[in-house]
């Protein structure tokens, strides 16, 4: 018998398919994955996430900010990068900025988490 | 007729008659011999931020700066009476950077009691005294008291640290700033501790991207990404209510519907699920007001952008700031800094507003980056110089004439007329 390790809330045991790929600690990772990613596989976590986007912020706002969790805690990450990849869906169209060029910016400071 | 009324004197421009309404040279960016005297003029010569009070909490807190414009590292440090000084980063022994890890271009912050140089362990304490000499008697009347840490002149602003490698400046920090400036003393950028970071290295001179944020001229449409597709017009246009300058430095007001009044399908998906975006978090803890944040008067208010020159940008948002610096690397590259700048998050949902509004930011200052490589390779050809602004590039107009200016008065001053 294969146990697999649920990351997620029992809630949202839906996407735990998608928790290894998405559930990134730090922006550099999920700027990365979006670069990285095929922009089909990025649409079917938008696809599949939208539906419960708000209820998914909602559910980790019940809980301290500075005593998450950690299945909470995979969840914020979770919605991190659903935010990172609505930029690519919904903004641009592909992964990377419009007219961005060979430039690049790096996040080196963020609160945790 | 514009939607924003203009000056008696027909443009924004104009008021100002010094800056002239002809075309501009570009030269000063693309010049390896204007840059070389652009350090001496200006970056040695102006007051220069460097950092917040915040980043050195408790004495002893440390960070060093490397300013490659001045060929000079600076130790910024708290001391026992809570004063923030800076010293240039030099062992006063034998010359070796003081603070520094394994890579000495690389810089490094944290807390010590002292400072201890790595090659023969002399000892300086945080007010910069010489403290310790190893084998002390070897020496040859040596006089510690003369051999304490060199200083730079260091000096706060509202929480800004700032620094000045003239060894007399012109100018106090305040006179430096100036009016327009120091109107924001009671604006409470303390409260705005909750920081998101960024670094890049662009290959254009400095100017060329201080530039891009200086004039909204660009926004329909290098960034017509900025409004959902469905609702945007093809012709768009941008207006700023109101500009001004005094001295060296210069703001821009805009207006702002506050963006969630507007129709759902003037929004992203994403803004409506997290209450934030491009103009920052929805419900920010509050609004803060100050007699120099809208002088204007514009209504309704939207963001006021400082350029504090030389190379300092604050932009001032309903409760959030945001902050650029562009540090030159050569006279065609540049380091430039950024960071957001929040109340600290008291929940989650206030937490992903802000990585909201950061990862926003990112993606189209990456677009106004993207235009760099181009520019600086295209004003190189140094065919075309000759570039007419029009009267919303006003603040563009403004920076390259006070950089031009104070490198021709520090080249008169060192050969006067008739020598």
């Amino acid at each position: 018998m294969i146990v697999t390790e649920s990351r997620l809330p029992s809630a949202f045991a839906e996407f735990e398919p998608y928790a290894e790929k998405w559930c990134l600690e730090t922006e550099t990772q999920r700027w990365d994955a979006r670069l990285t990613t095929p922009m089909p596989e990025i649409r079917d976590f938008y696809d599949a996430f939208t539906p419960r986007f708000e209820e998914a912020i909602d559910y980790c706002d019940k809980f301290p900010l500075d005593d998450l969790p950690e299945d909470v805690l995979n969840l914020l990450h979770l919605i991190y990068s659903m935010i990172m990849l609505s930029m690519a869906v919904e903004i641009f169209g592909t992964q990377k900025p419009a007219d961005s060029a060979d430039a690049e910016l790096h996040r080196v400071n963020a609160p945790v988490p | 007729m514009g939607k924003w009324p203009k000056p008696a004197e027909g443009s924004w421009t104009e008021h100002y008659p010094e800056l002239g309404i002809g075309p501009v040279s570009f030269r000063d960016s693309t010049s390896p011999e204007f840059y070389e005297l652009e350090r001496e003029a200006v970056f040695k010569r102006a007051w220069l931020n460097v950092g917040r009070v915040e980043e050195v909490p408790r004495v002893g807190s440390y960070f060093t700066k490397q300013i490659d414009a001045a060929k000079s590292s600076v130790i910024v440090v708290k001391g026992k009476d809570d004063k923030i000084r800076a010293f240039y980063n030099i062992c006063r022994h034998r010359g070796n950077k003081l603070v520094w890890n394994d890579f000495p271009n690389e810089d490094v912050k944290g807390t010590c009691r002292q400072f201890t140089c790595k090659y023969h362990a002399w000892r300086y304490d945080l007010e910069g005294s010489l403290k310790f000499v190893q084998q002390p008697a070897e020496f040859f009347d040596l006089d510690t008291s003369a051999y304490g840490l060199a200083p730079v002149h260091c000096d706060t602003w509202n929480g800004f640290i700032f620094i000045n490698f003239d060894p007399e400046p012109r100018w106090s920090l305040r006179e430096f700033l100036g009016p327009m400036i120091t109107a924001l003393d009671d604006y409470p950028f303390d409260k705005m501790t909750e920081r998101y970071d960024f670094i890049a290295h662009n290959n254009s001179n400095w100017k060329i991207f201080a530039d891009a944020f200086q004039e909204y001229y660009h926004v329909p449409s290098l960034h017509s990404q900025q409004v959902p597709s469905a609702v945007r017009q093809p012709n768009a246009t941008f207006e700023c209510g109101h500009f001004r300058i005094d001295g060296p430095h210069r703001l821009v007001s805009t207006a702002g519907t506050r963006r969630w009044l507007l129709d759902p399908e003037y929004m992203y998906p994403v803004e409506r699920a997290t209450r934030s975006g491009l103009v920052g978090p929805w419900r920010t803890p509050e609004t803060h007001f100050s007699a120099g944040l809208n002088p204007g008067g514009i209504e309704p208010w939207g963001i006021t952008n400082f350029q504090i020159f030389p190379n300092l940008e604050i932009l001032i948002y309903h409760g959030w700031y945001l902050l650029y610096r562009y540090w030159p690397t050569s006279h065609n590259t540049h380091k430039f800094e950024a960071y957001n700048a929040f109340h600290p998050a008291r929940t989650v949902r206030e937490r992903i507003e802000h990585e909201v509004a950061s990862v926003v930011l990112k993606e189209f200052a990456l677009q106004d980056a993207g235009m760099l490589g181009g520019t600086q390779a295209a004003l190189e050809y140094d065919v075309v110089d000759d570039f007419p602004l029009n009267d919303q590039e006003i603040l563009v107009r403004h920076l390259h004439k006070v950089a031009v200016d104070w490198v021709e008065e520090y080249k008169n001053e060192r050969s006067p007329v008739g020598v």
